[in-house]
């Protein structure tokens, strides 16, 4: 307590420093309001001189390219066999009906009918709405990518997990890579692979890779001693001890692994196409470019679609416990669904091969809901006009702009002691210095007032979700039907192209900063949702059930009993929400911003990597920084909670 | 890894070697780059039709439109139907400059970049196309952000277009907002419509927005040469910028250097591809208002024009 206390009074004088400064700020030399010329660090030169240097001295380049060739060669099978490109084999495309009934039956074995449905469904939908094409064109890379970035995330983390000083080395790049926003990873993408399809996978692998590493070590190092020593005890070999033994006890944690690269190399889909990646989301941001609302909605119901699909193919397989049945003596009852399979694949050739319909869709017979939904975007846009348009002058005049010149009026160092005194606050002496650490590297990087205005759009943002996402999620966690269908809710709107929501906003608010806000609500408001909601439904019951007999009122119980013990889990989500608000403000760019994001798009079209990296790292510090606090703060109440 | 890159080299070396005794063009696929607007996604689609009735192979990669001259220059892509003056003049001269890379021919086109109005802002601003007239009608254009400045909706700030150098030089009553990109800006005009809002933006032409929306251009004081780098030049003695854009940028056709020798056949007919303003507006308006496929809108405007492409393989 009496360090506590210590933390307290020291984060109270660095406050106070902070607010003298801001009050001194008219008399203060101009190098403790913005960082003096002298400061500023040419980080970007640097980082150009060493790819300079690995590109050209060390020759790099025509390991990248050998590398990427082989890409390409997988590619080029996976494009014949999912969508006819003339490769080799040359044998494809496979008709749609047999990918539809391969679904179907790796949902019905996995799962049972309803999954079976669904993975069959999705197929059937993407082949009527005249997708095919677009969909096979990225599931053919999807399906190089996901199996390169498991096996890669599955050799780093075992690596990881042999040598306790490579998981040190390890960490902090990992960290740092999954806060790095994705059109920072595709600069030097661009430079090393050139662009196309070949270069949308290995930007998908790289994005998709850190969570299978971070799964296989965390599974493998909660592989019990018992089972290693009943394995040793059978002679098992160092090598058959971890192929044999610890991967496969190891084996939920790493299939949860492989769920979350599918889920990663979905979201990549539309941000790839940036550097050619074909297919759904390169049609989609054609189709956005010329305002078809509708038919990018159902590009999007589409992906939305393949990722449940495959999330829950992919969760099933993860829990299915292998079965020890006694297999039956007849070859038929023992591979019954691969006989069903085999028919109906012959079936759907067969049908493929008589009607043209069954091979391929084509765009003109394909079903649309396009049109409804244009003139339902029509009529909710002039509906709702004047409200849209009181509302921007109330939130620009009032709110925004007020607010985004105040923080950049902020002398950079007033700033730098707030933030010392919030980590002083929480985590005394440690964390006030890596926040000192993140941000005075901002400010040294020459970008601070771009930074800050990223910083107030993204509190602003968070801010925004939380007066939305807190009521609801509370209001969503009295019953398990109504969380269930919210959460649904959630993830939906989490796997729809963010790309989607960028034009109706611009129509509603027109290039302006309400409009960068609504679009980047949408995604900060969801983990908030998502986490009130585990949060309070998490809370033991017995707790609840003490406190009613307690005489406490519905009210009381919520405020004093489940909302402080759901504070961790719902701190999560603020950390989540603050992660996709900074992704999701990045990619605002393409509205029209004046931060961070823009510099980097710029940076993109100028394949300027030295220009992007040190965005990408300022956006990065921004998300480790609120990382760190928020999770010390949520283990101290975990603690002080005895959870 | 070594292995079968080697013996994925070697392949493509034998399949290179075998077929050079027959034709004159290599087999390997000609590299054609698409961006994000549709007039260009279907003229690379019509020459990659005519590429490949010669016997060619042709693949599409889609890239971004400032980049590509980087991947041209480097060989990963072969070409580039659509080199705008004034939007990739600069990407496309580095690129020259940095060797590579060369103009091929040019299309029978200008390009005029400019603010721009759709007509129904003419009704609330009568005087227009004349820049005094719309200065005069700047309150029309007030927005929330803009204070008691009208809204001038610019392109990306990375389309480098100097707007705001123009209405400092001409004392604009005038505030540059920058989209940050084109979709943007489309979707602007799209909200405008349904209210008949006035509204003034940065457009081009050749472009599908023509079609969707009939506008005008702003007539700002006529572009000399000097008048952005000289003050002397232009109306206003000691500003520089105090003019209109050009109204007849290029529109060239840039070619990989390597392209000639690898397909001379095909090099010969991209060097004769020349269209129209009108050609090139016909093709963006088979996708952006009748909703074709870009391929099937390649095939219709193919099928619609035999005599333009012919001619090309002659």
């Amino acid at each position: 307590m009496a360090v506590k206390a210590w933390h307290v009074t020291t984060a109270k004088l660095l406050l106070a420093l902070a607010v003298a400064l801001m009050i001194a700020k008219v008399i203060l030399p101009p190098e403790l309001i913005r960082p003096p010329e002298w400061l500023v660090l040419p980080f970007a030169d640097w980082i150009n001189a060493a790819f300079y240097f690995l590109q050209n001295d060390l020759g790099l380049m025509s390991l990248t390219r050998a590398f990427s060739d082989v890409v390409e060669w997988l590619l080029n099978v996976t494009a014949n066999l999912l969508y006819g490109k003339s490769r080799w084999p040359n044998i494809g495309p496979i008709p749609w009906g047999v990918i539809a009934a391969t679904a179907f039956m790796a949902g019905y074995a996995l799962k049972g009918w309803r999954l079976g449905v669904l993975s069959g469904g999705t197929f059937v939908w993407i082949a009527l709405m005249g997708q095919w094409q677009w969909a096979m064109e990225t599931l053919s890379v999807i399906v190089v990518a996901a199996p390169f970035s498991v096996s890669l995330g599955l050799t780093v983390g075992v690596l990881a997990w042999r040598s306790q000083r490579f998981e040190r080395i390890l960490n902090p790049i990992l960290n740092i890579a999954q806060s790095l926003p994705h059109f920072a990873y595709m600069i030097p993408v661009v430079v090393f692979i050139g662009v196309g399809p070949k270069a949308g996978a290995i930007v998908t692998i790289i994005f998709s890779v850190p969570p299978m590493i971070h799964m296989t070590l965390l599974g493998l190092k909660k592989v019990p001693d018992e089972v290693i020593e009943a394995g040793k005890m059978c002679g098992a070999t160092r090598w058959q001890l971890l192929t044999r033994v610890r991967i496969p006890t190891a084996r939920a944690e790493i299939l949860i692994g492989v769920n979350q690269v599918i889920m990663q190399c979905l979201a990549m889909v539309v941000l790839a196409s940036f550097i050619g990646m074909p297919g759904l989301g390169q049609k989609l941001l054609q189709l956005l470019q010329s305002l078809k609302i509708g038919l990018s909605v159902e590009i999007g119901v589409t992906i939305v679609l393949l990722a449940v699909t495959l999330d829950r193919l992919s969760k099933a397989w993860a829990l299915r416990l292998p079965a020890h049945d006694v297999p039956s003596p007849r070859w038929i009852d023992r591979n019954r669904l691969l006989v069903i399979w085999l028919a109906l694949c012959a079936a759907a050739f067969v049908l493929a091969q008589i009607f043209p319909y069954f091979l391929e869709v084509e765009r003109k017979q394909a079903l649309s809901v396009a049109g409804p939904i244009d003139s339902l975007m029509d009529h909710l846009i002039r509906l709702i006009a004047p409200v849209t348009a009181w509302l921007r002058w109330f939130l620009i005049t009032w709110v925004l702009i007020p607010m985004r010149d105040a923080y950049l009026w902020l002398p950079f160092t007033a700033v730098l002691m707030l933030l010392a005194a919030v980590g002083w606050a929480i985590g005394g002496l440690h964390s006030a210095a890596i926040c000192v650490a993140y941000f005075g590297l901002i400010a040294l990087s020459g970008w601070w007032d771009r930074a800050m205005i990223t910083v107030y759009m993204v509190s602003i943002s968070v801010f925004v979700a939380a007066l939305i996402g807190l009521p609801l999620g509370i209001w969503a966690a009295r019953n398990t039907a109504r969380s269930a269908r919210i959460l649904l809710i959630c993830d939906t709107a989490q796997t729809f192209p963010s790309f989607i929501y960028l034009i109706p906003v611009i129509m509603l608010f027109g290039v302006n900063d309400v409009a960068v806000v609504a679009a980047v609500v949408v995604f900060a408001a969801v983990p908030i949702v998502r986490y009130t909601i585990e949060g309070l439904r998490n809370v033991p019951p017995e707790l609840i059930e003490a406190a009613d007999m307690g005489g406490a009122t519905r009210r009381q119980v919520l405020w004093h009993v489940r909302l402080p013990m759901a504070l961790p889990t719902m701190l999560v989500g603020a950390n989540q929400s603050v992660m996709f608000s900074l992704f999701m403000v990045i990619i605002a760019a393409f509205i029209g911003t004046q931060d961070l994001g823009q510099e980097m798009q710029r940076a993109l079209s100028s394949t300027d990597v030295g220009k992007g990296l040190v965005l990408g790292f300022a956006v990065a510090f921004m998300g480790l920084m609120t990382d760190h606090l928020i999770t010390r703060w949520s283990e101290d109440r975990k603690r002080a909670l005895g959870i | 890894m070594k292995s079968v890159t080697k013996m994925l080299a070697s392949a493509t070396a034998l399949a290179l070697l075998a077929p050079a005794v027959w034709a004159e063009d290599s087999t390997d696929p000609i590299m054609i780059p698409l961006h994000n607007w549709s007039s260009q996604i279907v003229m690379s689609h019509v020459v990659g039709d005519v590429f490949a009735s010669m016997g060619n192979t042709v693949e599409y990669v889609t890239t971004d439109s400032q980049a590509v001259y980087e991947s041209v220059r480097l060989g990963d892509v072969s070409l580039e139907l659509e080199v705008w003056e004034g939007a990739f003049g600069a990407s496309f001269d580095a690129a020259v400059a940095k060797g590579g890379i060369h103009a091929a021919g040019a299309h029978n086109a200008v390009t005029r970049e400019d603010w721009w109005y759709p007509m129904w802002t003419k009704e609330a601003c009568p005087g227009l196309p004349d820049w005094k007239a719309l200065n005069e009608c700047a309150a029309l254009f007030v927005t929330p952000e803009t204070g008691d400045k009208g809204r001038f909706l610019g392109g990306p700030v990375d389309w480098l277009k100097h707007d705001q150098e123009k209405v400092d030089a001409l004392g604009m009553n005038f505030a540059v907002v920058n989209a940050g990109s084109a979709a943007a800006i489309w979707a602007e005009i799209g909200a405008a419509e349904k209210t008949k809002t006035p509204i003034v933006v940065f457009n081009w032409t050749p472009n599908f927005a023509e079609a969707v929306w009939p506008g005008e251009f702003v007539n700002f004081p006529e572009w000399v040469a000097g008048c952005n780098e000289d003050p002397a030049v232009g109306p206003i003695p000691d500003k520089t910028f105090d003019c209109g854009n050009p109204a007849n940028g290029y529109l060239k056709i840039a070619a990989w250097d390597g392209m000639k020798d690898k397909w001379p056949a095909a090099y010969a007919v991209l060097a004769k591809v020349s269209l129209t303003n009108a050609q090139i507006a016909e093709m963006a308006k088979l996708v952006d208002i009748d909703g074709m496929e870009p391929e099937d809108a390649a095939k219709a405007w193919m099928d619609a024009n035999p005599d333009v492409w012919k001619a090309w393989l002659g």
